[in-house]
């Protein structure tokens, strides 16, 4: 709501300065989104007066004029074609100044001299008309001040309102409100009932009682739509963002933005039989004002002649029914519709107007008849006519009751941990429009103003009290209630670790939008449907990412393009999987994503230019399940479409699957344009944060015997498989198994690998024998040839 | 004695002219050894008069622990200079960098949550968390926001049908813990949430913490205090901080939180950073909660506004292009 402060001064002026009265309504919560200056900064600038205007010599464009400033006459050069004898004009004298530093000097144009400057609206600053120079009405004086006769030193408020704050958005509202603030009284303006000339009246039937309970028409005949809108009506509807139309249209937008009461004026030759009140039937159509057809809804009340509908109530007019420069007599409307049969309306037709948003957050119900006289008096002032009776059509069992709402001491103590001064309370209370019903020192029954929709409950009460206390004056403090603190777990490692652990590898953390290219998701997943947004913000954020690897091998992407070729990134948040018709089944899993490329090391001295690979993510995916001393992962190979076939492996933890790594798959690299080997892990969060408490075994206090083992086995047979074996029959003192070489290649058949392997053991009671160490060794071997072919190399 | 003097005189200019460990054994060898000079003098006693015979021994064995006593200095003298000479050779340029892995860094996102935590797990908050795909009714409805509220219409909403929505901020957790769980309950709420706008200040994405305090008699006091507190705590300064009223539907009363900023040129004022409030009574009886017996407030914060702020980044959209040489600018 944007307010000239001079109009809400004609109605409250408290004595502060425009600084503090911003910053006043700002703290009652009627926040400012900002002050503008009503027009460009200019002086020197008067009322002039056209005396002569005649052709420039030299120009076909241009004319020469004689300007009078009341006092001396002046030639003045001018382009604008509206430049004519008799007119009164913003005129620039030498001297003057628009702008910041834009002087007005003696000129020459086209060899005729000019003294000063004919200005445009467009050229002060106060409108955005540049047609021509500004014409101003008859009653101006010549050699006025121009910033004087507009009242421009003055600015703009505006407040950016709460929706429940709809009784703010007018200047009575505002008013009202500093009024409270300041304990300053309003001068609001006068309403007296227009003296009724004529009888006509025209029929209205209001069929949807409820969305309108109260409906008021009149009829004013011959009204002159061609006079001129007063100029300080223009210029207050201009610093409330409004344009000037005709004098019909701009005294009910005046009227709306005096008072709060959305109105409407029917040119009345156009409408048909009687004014229906009525919700829209299925498909009906109207062609609204500003030109566009729209299908209406059954949901939809309209305002309809007996033939068709005129209007959307409280949203729009008609095209073919409103006042037009042919328009004789008007019918005027004047009604309060609930905000429910409203809400949400406008909106869903894509509509938005000043009427609509206050009708959606309330209207005063009581307001009606004050607001039709008030049009009727200026339409009578302005454009003349005859006026005719009111009729009213209301519905009062539907109009909106007065909340009744009570306020305990005890709550409002409670609440602000503090207690105010009960007659403060109730002075509070009172200005603000509350009815007092009852005082006591325990309760205040008050009764709602009928400008407030927004109080109902008690907590409704004490917001008002404290808002006009200042929340700024309210004491503060630590609350003092008793701590109950959540058991440390730890069998769950905090994220944070997690996360310590992947950057202290090098990885950054990245985030990555949760919606993501619907043609991405199926490059990486085409069996999985993602989760469609009905309205993405665009295309390639269409749909909710079922995985975090397509966002980070994006976000691999735009590094590439920047030079960044070694990269290591991880992520952590949720996929989704599902069909959001069963949310409750939906996936919305959180994972730990993780990508590497490029170089093991970053380029430094020592760097010897080796390249990540498979290893060195699985470095990484180790690392993380190290502090999983529950469930430790197995690695199988895997069939993840998006992964290299041979170089990726599903992770299991007790026999449950939680995730993928390995190697993008080379096709898919190629297609997305990476131009390394990306390898890639995606784990279910819960899987890696699972932990076990430790607990403390005993070491032993006996020598740990090693011996190594050298062998061939067929290429194709894991290395996990043959610590499996080895596990098995190499004996309960079994210690640990590493793995120390692998070798395939020159000097061993083609088909084989060599594995070099050192086996500890240890017994917890005794010094083992180099028998039992023998014996155990040999078990193994044996076992190892049997079942997986492997033999000792010599 | 005369030969006495003469040998050890000859033994010792041996000993300091030795440059080696074997130079020094041979001279040890040669005055010290079984068949060495000094020790032959020894041999040579039975030919001193008994009267002298004492003196001269003892003569001869002050003479020979002077002798190992200098061949001792100056084989460790020796020892020393070698490895002196082993070490000078094996200097190194100790400027260049260490080797292995740089460190990354977590995500100023990640950083700014896990400060605003920090604090508030500091005095008795648990985390919450919650699914981000929400139905209606916890995204609005047990927020006292009905369908076509006006406030709606504050918040531009992601669907997926008319009644499941992208969560437009974290209170759905709020009211998943009111549902299951009776006072007193303290939480955070920290997460990703979804706006359906996208300019040079907002991202569809962006993430908030939101918390809730619901106890017996919790004040509009204790909001207060506790948020100057964490303001003050998290930007490291004590910040001047007004409140303001302001209208959520699910708080009443409701209030933003202002905090004074000044900038390059010393100019003040006032920037909103939290919005907070006390928990409407018809949020608490929708979830199951005593609204007559409990009271509480909720405040939610917009963390890269936060990590902006921190950190002084000042283009929002940063946040999510996950571009390297911003991301190593958070260690």
């Amino acid at each position: 709501m944007k307010v000239s402060e001079n109009w809400l001064r004609e109605w409250v002026n408290p004595n502060i300065s425009s600084d503090d009265l911003v910053a006043q309504i700002t703290l009652a919560g009627l926040e400012v989104d900002e002050v503008l200056p009503v027009a460009a900064e200019f002086s020197g600038v008067v009322v002039g007066e056209i005396i002569s205007a005649e052709s420039h010599p030299n120009a076909d464009k241009l004319q020469v004029c004689r300007v009078s400033d009341g006092v001396e006459e002046f030639q003045v050069v001018c382009g604008a074609p509206n430049a004519r004898p008799g007119i009164k004009i913003p005129f620039a004298k030498i001297g003057a100044v628009l702008g910041a530093d834009f002087k007005i000097k003696k000129a020459k144009l086209r060899q005729v001299e000019s003294f000063g400057m004919l200005c445009s609206a467009s050229e002060l600053g106060v409108s955005d008309d540049n047609d021509g120079i500004m014409e101003l009405p008859a009653v101006a004086k010549a050699g006025d001040d121009f910033r004087a006769f507009l009242g421009l030193d003055d600015q703009i408020i505006d407040v950016d309102l709460t929706p429940n704050r709809s009784d703010c958005l007018s200047v009575a509202g505002l008013a009202r409100e500093v009024g409270v603030l300041n304990k300053t009284n309003l001068t609001p303006i006068e309403v007296v009932a227009a003296d009724v000339s004529i009888d006509d009246s025209f029929p209205v039937r209001v069929d949807a009682t409820e969305a309108c309970p109260r409906y008021l028409g009149r009829i004013v005949r011959g009204v002159n739509v061609a006079a001129q809108t007063p100029l300080w009506m223009v210029e207050k509807l201009r610093r409330s963002g409004i344009r000037s139309i005709d004098p019909i249209v701009d005294i009910t937008n005046y009227v709306m933005l005096e008072l709060g009461q959305p109105m409407h004026a029917f040119d009345l030759a156009n409408l048909s039989g009687s004014v229906v009140v009525r919700m829209a039937t299925k498909d009906e159509k109207i062609v609204l004002l500003d030109g566009q057809e729209i299908t209406l809804r059954e949901d939809t009340m309209v305002i309809a002649d007996e033939k068709a509908p005129l209007a959307i109530a409280g949203v729009m007019g008609g095209q073919g029914s409103g006042v037009n420069t042919e328009t004789k007599d008007i019918f005027l409307e004047s009604a309060f519709f609930t905000p429910l049969a409203l809400a949400g309306k406008a909106r869903s037709y894509g509509l938005h107007t000043d009427s609509s948003h206050r009708f959606e957050r309330g209207v005063d119900a009581t307001l009606q008849e004050k607001a039709i006289e008030r049009a009727t008096a200026l339409v009578l002032d302005i454009a003349g006519g005859e006026v005719g009776p009111i009729t009213h059509a209301v519905s009062e069992a539907s109009l909106p009751e007065a909340a009744v709402v009570a306020l305990r001491r005890k709550k409002l103590d409670q609440y602000l941990a503090m207690s105010i001064d009960k007659d403060l309370v109730t002075d509070i209370l009172t200005r603000l429009g509350l009815e007092m019903i009852e005082v006591t020192d325990e309760v205040w029954v008050t009764k709602a103003p009928s400008h407030r929709f927004d109080i109902a409950i008690e907590a409704d009460l004490i917001e008002e009290v404290a808002r006009i206390y200042g929340y700024d004056n309210l004491p503060s403090s630590m609350p003092q209630a008793a701590v109950n603190f959540t058991p440390l777990s730890e069998s769950k490692t905090q994220v944070q670790v997690l996360r310590s652990i992947l950057v202290s590898q090098g990885y950054q953390e990245a985030v990555t939008y949760s919606f993501i290219d619907p043609v991405l998701s199926k490059q990486f997943l085409p069996d999985i449907e993602p989760v469609p947004l009905a309205n993405p913000i665009s295309v390639d954020m269409g749909v909710m990412r079922p995985s975090l690897v397509p966002g980070l091998v994006k976000a691999y992407l735009h590094n590439q393009n920047r030079q960044q070729s070694r990269v290591r990134l991880f992520e952590t948040g949720r996929r989704f999987i599902g069909s959001v018709e069963a949310l409750d089944e939906l996936d919305q899993q959180q994972q730990i994503s993780g990508l590497i490329a490029g170089a093991r090391d970053s380029e430094a001295w020592y760097h010897n230019g080796e390249m990540v690979d498979f290893y060195d993510l699985k470095a990484h995916v180790e690392a993380m399940f190290a502090l999983n001393e529950g469930g430790k992962p197995n690695y199988e190979p895997s069939s993840c479409v998006f992964l290299h076939p041979g170089r990726s492996a599903d992770i299991f933890v007790d026999g449950n699957f939680v995730g993928i790594m390995g190697e993008l798959h080379p096709q898919l690299s190629k297609e997305l344009g990476v131009n390394q080997p990306l390898y890639i892990f995606d784990i279910a969060l819960s899987a890696v944060l699972h932990a076990a408490l430790p607990e403390y075994k005993a070491i032993s206090k006996f020598p740990e015997v090693r011996r190594d083992l050298a062998l061939l086995v067929d290429r194709a047979v894991p290395v996990s498989e043959l610590e499996k074996v080895i596990l098995v029959s190499a004996g309960d003192a079994l210690k640990n198994v590493l793995v120390f070489d692998v070798y395939q290649g020159q000097g061993i058949d083609e088909t084989k690998k060599s594995v070099a392997l050192g086996l500890t053991w240890q017994h917890p009671s005794h010094t083992l024998s180099d028998e039992e160490v023998s014996n155990s060794v040999e078990q193994t071997v044996q076992a190892l040839a049997e079942q997986l072919g492997a033999v000792v190399r010599g | 004695m005369e030969n006495l003097k003469q040998i050890l005189a000859d033994a010792l200019s041996a000993v300091a002219a030795s440059e080696s460990e074997s130079a020094l054994d041979d001279v040890r060898v040669h005055y010290l050894g079984k068949k060495g000079a000094l020790t032959a003098l020894l041999k040579q006693l039975g030919n001193v008069s008994a009267e002298d015979r004492p003196k001269f021994g003892q003569l001869v064995n002050e003479a020979k622990g002077q002798v190992q006593e200098k061949i001792s200095e100056r084989k460790a003298a020796l020892a020393k200079a070698a490895l002196d000479a082993k070490l000078a050779i094996e200097t190194i340029d100790i400027s260049l960098s260490g080797k292995g892995q740089e460190v990354g860094g977590l995500h100023p996102v990640t950083r700014t949550m896990e400060r605003i935590e920090t604090f508030f797990r500091g005095i008795g908050f648990d985390v919450a968390a919650g699914p981000e795909i929400e139905d209606d009714y916890h995204n609005f409805e047990a927020l006292n926001i009905p369908a076509h509220h006006p406030a709606r219409a504050m918040q531009d909403t992601f669907y997926f049908n008319p009644t499941t929505v992208l969560r437009t901020h974290t209170s759905p957790v709020q009211v998943r813990t009111m549902e299951t769980s009776q006072p007193p309950i303290r939480i955070i709420c920290p997460g990703r949430v979804y706006r359906c706008d996208s300019d040079q200040t907002h991202t569809p994405m962006f993430h908030q913490v939101e918390g809730l305090l619901i106890d017996e008699n919790i004040s509009f006091a204790d909001l207060k205090g506790i948020l100057q507190q964490f303001l003050n705590v998290f930007f490291e300064d004590d910040l001047k901080v007004r409140f303001r009223p302001s209208y959520f539907p699910f708080t009443e009363p409701s209030i933003e939180v202002d905090i004074m900023r000044t900038n390059s040129k010393g100019e003040e004022s006032w920037l909103e950073v939290l919005g907070c409030g006390m928990v409407h009574p018809r949020v608490l009886e929708m979830s199951g909660i005593d609204s007559e017996k409990y009271t509480g407030f909720a405040f939610g914060m917009g963390v890269e506004r936060f990590a902006m702020l921190r950190y002084k980044v000042d283009d929002l959209r940063m946040f999510f292009e996950n571009d390297l040489r911003f991301l190593k600018q958070f260690k």
